[in-house]
């Protein structure tokens, strides 16, 4: 039963991928990868009982929040490069 | 199955290994990198090693992709023709390969349950770890206790580490040309994001010292608390303002903390000798030897994590500082 | 009862794999970042209730059930979050949605 939804969720990461790969502007990209995170976080939780350990599952809570905090990083990476390049035009102009 | 499932995941790591080398946007490059970690964590995970998975997940998908984009905000974003010669180079990466593969021909066969490691080295630590240590969880106790000399020198690397990117990179040495209000105010007029993060971040600082006390029972330990408490103040940082997260936890409070755990680590140590034992050695920490044993683990596991959570915020935190 | 259970938690397992699945092939041929944005993000969601309530069926009262709830709570919180701060970095750097239709529909006009 376990394994339709875990062969599902990774074909799911594999289209991911394949957007990160592509993508033709950045923002594809981070989006593929926080698409990728929570399906991580997915695999993660169906495995630890397909494994029948459910102590694992520290590791997809562990992951979830992980990617939250990825994907903001590069946000504000994002916002630092626009303000900056902006600065730039202003006082060259 | 389980097999299949990690060689699918093997083969999405090559392809985005493959992609991460063709690529010359290095911010691509960066984002790849987080999907190869996580690609990595899932097959520790497969293979059964949840405190490796736990803590590839916590470093490499969260706090090195923060630390690359912090370098690249600093550097520019393209990487510069190489004119090397690729010929030699394409020679000498064949030869180290082809020497490796035929290095693996004499190892055991994977699981082979008669390999020396499955028939001496694990069952002796199965077996002696309820006798000596008494907690469930083997890879803490292996970690802690029996190789706690190599795990003395992890946290020496890692306060290395720390010392070393504050020695290059200095504090406080204004690069960029950005006024200071714009850059410190973090995502501050981004509404959503602010109110969701703080009602997150007490939990994931809980859920940090829970990883961290928890590590004797499950997966868990010094590292991976260490990695997740830092994220949860980086987080902060991001939100609120690089200047806020200064105030709360300023660098001379950092450097402390980078310090703190290879003194505690170093001083649990000579307390065993002091009381009578050995260098590490746990068992005179107590009157009764097991216990002596799981509070010098709790011990050495705090110093850990202290230690971790300093060296990734110092770092952090002196990358900011530079594009200041 | 307990078959009950199963054929639930199976029934919720399926949809929920079918709306991951759909969720990744929407992501990869939507033509426009925006449509992909909203592939990608309504069915992380839906997939996420499903799938972990189809595991939550199976795992029953226990400690287990908890800690499904607590990913649960947080993946329900966060990547809605995140999908919108992704979408307003997009807008504020000036990414235009596809224009293509609304020209269609004023030239029908």
């Amino acid at each position: 039963m376990y394994y339709a939804v875990t062969i599902a969720t990774l074909v799911t990461m594999g289209l991911a991928l394949i957007r990160a790969v592509l993508g033709p502007s950045v923002y594809d990209r981070v989006l593929a990868v926080n698409m990728f995170g929570t399906k991580t976080v997915l695999l993660l939780s169906v495995i630890a009982f397909l494994y029948g350990r459910p102590d694992f599952l520290d590791l997809a809570l562990a992951y979830a929040l992980i990617n939250f905090i990825g994907i903001l990083a590069v946000l504000e990476f994002f916002r630092n490069r626009a303000l900056r390049r902006s600065t730039e035009r202003d006082e060259g102009a | 199955m389980i097999v299949i499932f990690g060689v699918f995941l093997l083969t999405l790591l090559v392809i985005t290994a493959i992609a991460i080398v063709r690529t010359d946007n290095l911010f691509v490059a960066v984002m790849l990198m987080g999907i190869a970690s996580l690609l990595i964590a899932g097959n520790f995970f497969l293979l059964d090693a949840a405190d490796v998975a736990l803590t590839e997940a916590a470093v490499g998908a969260g706090i090195s992709t923060v630390l690359f984009l912090s370098a690249l905000a600093l550097t520019s974003e393209r990487e510069r023709a190489k004119s090397s010669n690729k010929v030699l180079s394409l020679t000498v990466v064949a030869a180290a390969a082809l020497i490796l593969i035929y290095a693996t021909f004499d190892k055991p066969r994977f699981g082979d349950p008669q390999a020396p490691v499955q028939t001496h080295v694990a069952p002796w630590y199965l077996e002696k770890t309820p006798e000596y240590i008494d907690i469930p969880n083997v890879v803490t106790a292996v970690l802690g206790s029996f190789r706690g000399y190599d795990t003395l020198g992890e946290v020496f690397v890692v306060f290395t580490a720390g010392i070393g990117v504050l020695f290059l990179l200095g504090s406080g040495v204004p690069l960029g040309s950005l006024p200071r209000e714009k850059i410190n105010e973090g995502l501050r007029h981004h509404l959503i994001p602010r109110v969701v993060g703080r009602v997150l971040i007490p939990f994931i600082l809980l859920f940090g010292l829970y990883v961290q006390f928890h590590g004797e029972y499950g997966p868990g330990g010094g590292f991976q608390a260490g990695a997740i408490i830092a994220a949860a103040i980086i987080l902060f940082a991001l939100l609120e303002g690089e200047r806020r997260a200064l105030s709360v936890l300023p660098e001379r409070v950092l450097l402390g903390l980078m310090a703190f755990g290879p003194l505690l680590y170093g001083a649990v140590g000579v307390a065993g000798i002091v009381l009578g034992g050995n260098f590490l050695d746990y068992s005179v920490l107590s009157s009764d030897p097991v216990k002596g044993q799981q509070l010098g683990i709790l011990l050495i596991e705090a110093g850990v994590g202290v230690t971790v959570t300093g060296v990734l915020l110092g770092i952090f935190h002196a990358f900011a500082a530079r594009g200041r | 009862m307990t078959t009950l259970i199963d054929i639930l938690s199976w029934v919720l397992l399926t949809l929920g794999g079918l709306s991951v699945l759909i969720g990744g092939i929407g992501a990869l041929r939507m033509p426009d970042l925006y449509t992909r944005m909203h592939a990608a993000s309504v069915t992380d969601s839906i997939g996420a209730i499903l799938v972990l309530g189809g595991v939550m069926l199976q795992a029953g009262f226990s400690l287990a059930t908890i800690k499904l709830i607590a990913v649960l709570l947080f993946l329900l919180l966060t990547s809605p979050t995140s999908s919108n701060a992704l979408a307003s970095a997009a807008l504020l750097a000036g990414t235009r949605p596809l224009e293509e239709q609304a020209q269609d529909d004023e030239a029908q006009k």
